[in-house]
């Protein structure tokens, strides 16, 4: 055991005399292990990010929800024309649902479109106006940076005040300052009564409310619909338990108030995050598995490189090889040695791709885009390398180990 | 005492179809604290034979006990252990570690011994002393003359203390005056109470010996004591 210390220690300088000796050579051979482990680490943090952002996204609106819409997100057995050819989810099917449902936590009719809207000189294209009644805080998570969601006398009188999300804040009033303005949608103006926090995140796409304002539904039928009178209908359940009883008792009311017969489909959707979850986490895994592949490939050319150059070196050590044999080494030394070698290369190849991934990763975040570095994603840069360098190494520190002391000295 | 004890030891080599009697038949003892010279022409098997009392090669046939252990029938590690506690080498070329200061050059048969640092370099440094080389302990070998790189190797080959001291042509690489001055520690050390195996072409270098033993084609051709030994003028000032 005190010999195998000894012997270790030795290894080490040795390792670091010849990683010195040959500093260039070392650096690029040690590229694909760099490269290979900053996509590993950049991928697990970027997939890590994406996950943590939806999954925030997804509870600021609340995870038990589900919304009935004329279009179903996620059923691929619907053709696209016969979605198409529904009847639109209409106020007076809410207001019979309403009355009818007994489970929901809470139920809130809305309609969406997209509009410009101006501030001054600012404007926002394209930006998601969502009509409400007072009904539909109950059904999100909504808090507020300022002020104050839409009443009841407001979204009964139609009056023209609007809610506005983080971002469109941001984007308009960069300075702060936005309550009580007057922005402009479309050609209506309305009077800003509230700003909410951030909520959401980008991965959410038109469903994130950092990037909607939020006004009396009834200002979006009289001004902005086009296909009039159509509505999402929101639904919370109690929690996460109830959410497939909330639904069954949603499809049968629909079901009655439509009159479909029993052998006739739903025209209807009911939706939910999930299926936007399943969708992302689908696209996610595409990524992922592409990135691995792209990783897997860059460790093996790495690995291969490592492999190479520990030839060389071996070939290169001979004469050193035949004279540390000549006074007592063992094989079992020599192998333990340029495995060693190969280790300590591949672990600096390791430190500096981690390196490299961190600055990424903090340049990435600084983009907006959702980045979380895991301290596993450390453990798992490290295991890689160790593992790359103990199986590169092992070939050409077997034929070192291996090698005849005689012919090793006489080498030249 | 029988240090070496070798019986009808034979070593074949096959290069392509031929075979390749390098030593055909070898026979001979050496005693604790002797002096020989193994001299030989190019050719003659004296480097095998050297290999295989060093025990970096083992033999073909025949019999080889080094202090009554059979090295015949060792394997890897047991004869990594005898090199590494048994015997000293010292090669024409030095074969020091170019990247090593002399101090871990000597340590480094002690690395593999498992003897702890302070230890290693105590004794690593006594050994430096021993061969006159107190003051370039921390050079590198290319920062040291022919004569001192030898002396390096020769502190590396005594610093585990071995039975034998197996010196391959320590000369062929150094000028007269020099080769003069190795001649005289090997003395030195002679006197000592070690025992050292010369091997040469020299005849010059052979006749320190106390003992030369001649090969030829494989076989010993003579092995006689030396009757007008050559006493080196110069000998290593030793504190």
């Amino acid at each position: 055991m005190k010999e195998l210390s000894f012997e270790l220690k030795e290894g080490l300088i040795i390792s670091f005399n010849a990683l010195k000796a040959n500093k260039v050579r070392s650096l690029l051979t040690t590229l694909g292990i760099i490269i290979g482990v900053t996509s590993v680490v950049l991928m697990s943090t970027a997939v890590k990010g994406i996950d943590e952002a939806f999954q925030t996204g997804v509870s600021a609106l609340g995870s038990d929800n589900m919304y009935i819409t004329k279009w179903s997100w996620f059923d691929n057995d619907v053709p696209w024309w016969e979605m198409r050819n529904r009847p639109e989810v209409i106020m007076d099917e809410y207001d019979q649902y309403k009355r009818m449902a007994k489970l929901p936590l809470a139920t809130a009719p809305s309609a969406a479109s997209q509009q410009t809207i101006k501030f001054g000189d600012s404007k926002i294209e394209g930006v998601t106006i969502t009509g409400v009644t007072s009904d539909y805080i109950k059904t999100t998570n909504f808090t507020f940076a300022e002020g104050r969601f839409i009443s009841e006398t407001e979204s009964d009188g139609a009056r023209m005040v609007v809610v506005i999300g983080s971002e469109i804040a941001k984007q308009l009033f960069p300075n702060g300052g936005a309550m009580n303005k007057i922005i402009k949608i479309k050609s209506n103006k309305y009077k800003i009564i509230g700003v909410l926090d951030e909520l959401g995140s980008w991965v959410m796409g038109d469903m994130n409310p950092d990037n909607q304002v939020f006004i009396p539904l009834d200002c979006v039928f009289k001004y902005y619909q086009n296909a009039r009178g159509s509505i999402t209908i929101n639904i919370r359940a109690a929690n996460s338990q109830q959410i497939t009883i909330v639904k069954e008792e949603a499809q049968s009311i629909m079901r009655r108030i439509r009159g479909l017969r029993y052998d006739e489909r739903d025209n209807f959707g009911i939706n939910q995050q999930e299926g936007l979850l399943n969708e992302i986490d689908s696209t996610i895994g595409v990524v992922q598995i592409a990135g691995y592949v792209i990783t897997g490939l860059a460790l093996f050319v790495g690995a291969i490189g490592i492999m190479n150059i520990m030839f060389v070196s071996v070939k290169e050590r001979t004469k050193e090889i035949g004279i540390r044999k000549a006074i007592g080494a063992k094989s079992v030394t020599i192998l333990r040695q340029f495995i060693m070698e190969a280790l300590i290369l591949c672990l600096l190849g390791g430190l500096v791709g981690l390196l490299f991934a961190v600055i990424l990763s903090m340049i990435i975040e600084k983009m907006d885009f959702p980045v979380s570095l895991q301290y596993d994603a450390f453990v798992l840069a490290l295991l890689i390398s160790l593992i790359t360098g103990i199986l590169s190494g092992f070939a050409p520190a077997y034929s070192a180990a291996k090698m005849d002391p005689v012919e090793a000295l006489r080498y030249e | 005492m029988n240090i070496i004890n070798i019986e009808h030891i034979a070593k074949i080599y096959t290069v392509g179809s031929e075979e390749v009697h390098a030593l055909a038949d070898v026979s001979l003892r050496i005693d604790k604290n002797e002096y020989v010279a193994i001299m030989g022409p190019s050719g003659s098997g004296k480097s095998t034979l050297m290999n295989m009392l060093g025990c970096l090669d083992t033999p073909t046939s025949g019999l080889y006990l080094f202090k009554d252990n059979n090295v015949s029938e060792m394997n890897d590690n047991d004869l990594a252990r005898i090199r590494n506690k048994e015997i000293g080498f010292v090669f024409q070329t030095f074969n020091l570690l170019a990247r090593s200061s002399a101090l871990h050059n000597v340590e480094l048969p002690l690395i593999y011994a498992g003897i702890p640092s302070e230890e290693r370099k105590e004794r690593a440094t006594q050994a430096l002393l021993s061969v006159g080389l107190g003051d370039r302990m921390h050079h590198r070998p290319n920062e040291l003359s022919g004569g001192q790189r030898q002396r390096v190797a020769i502190a590396r080959a005594l610093v585990t203390k071995p039975a034998i001291i197996l010196a391959d042509e320590p000369t062929g690489n150094l000028d007269t005056k020099t080769g003069e001055d190795i001649m005289g520690l090997f003395a030195h050390l002679h006197d000592q109470g070690n025992t050292i195996i010369l091997v040469t072409h020299e005849e010059y270098i052979a006749e320190h010996a106390k003992r030369i033993i001649r090969i030829r084609d494989g076989y010993i051709e003579r092995d006689e004591f030396v009757t007008n030994r050559i006493i080196p003028k110069t000998k290593i000032s030793v504190n």
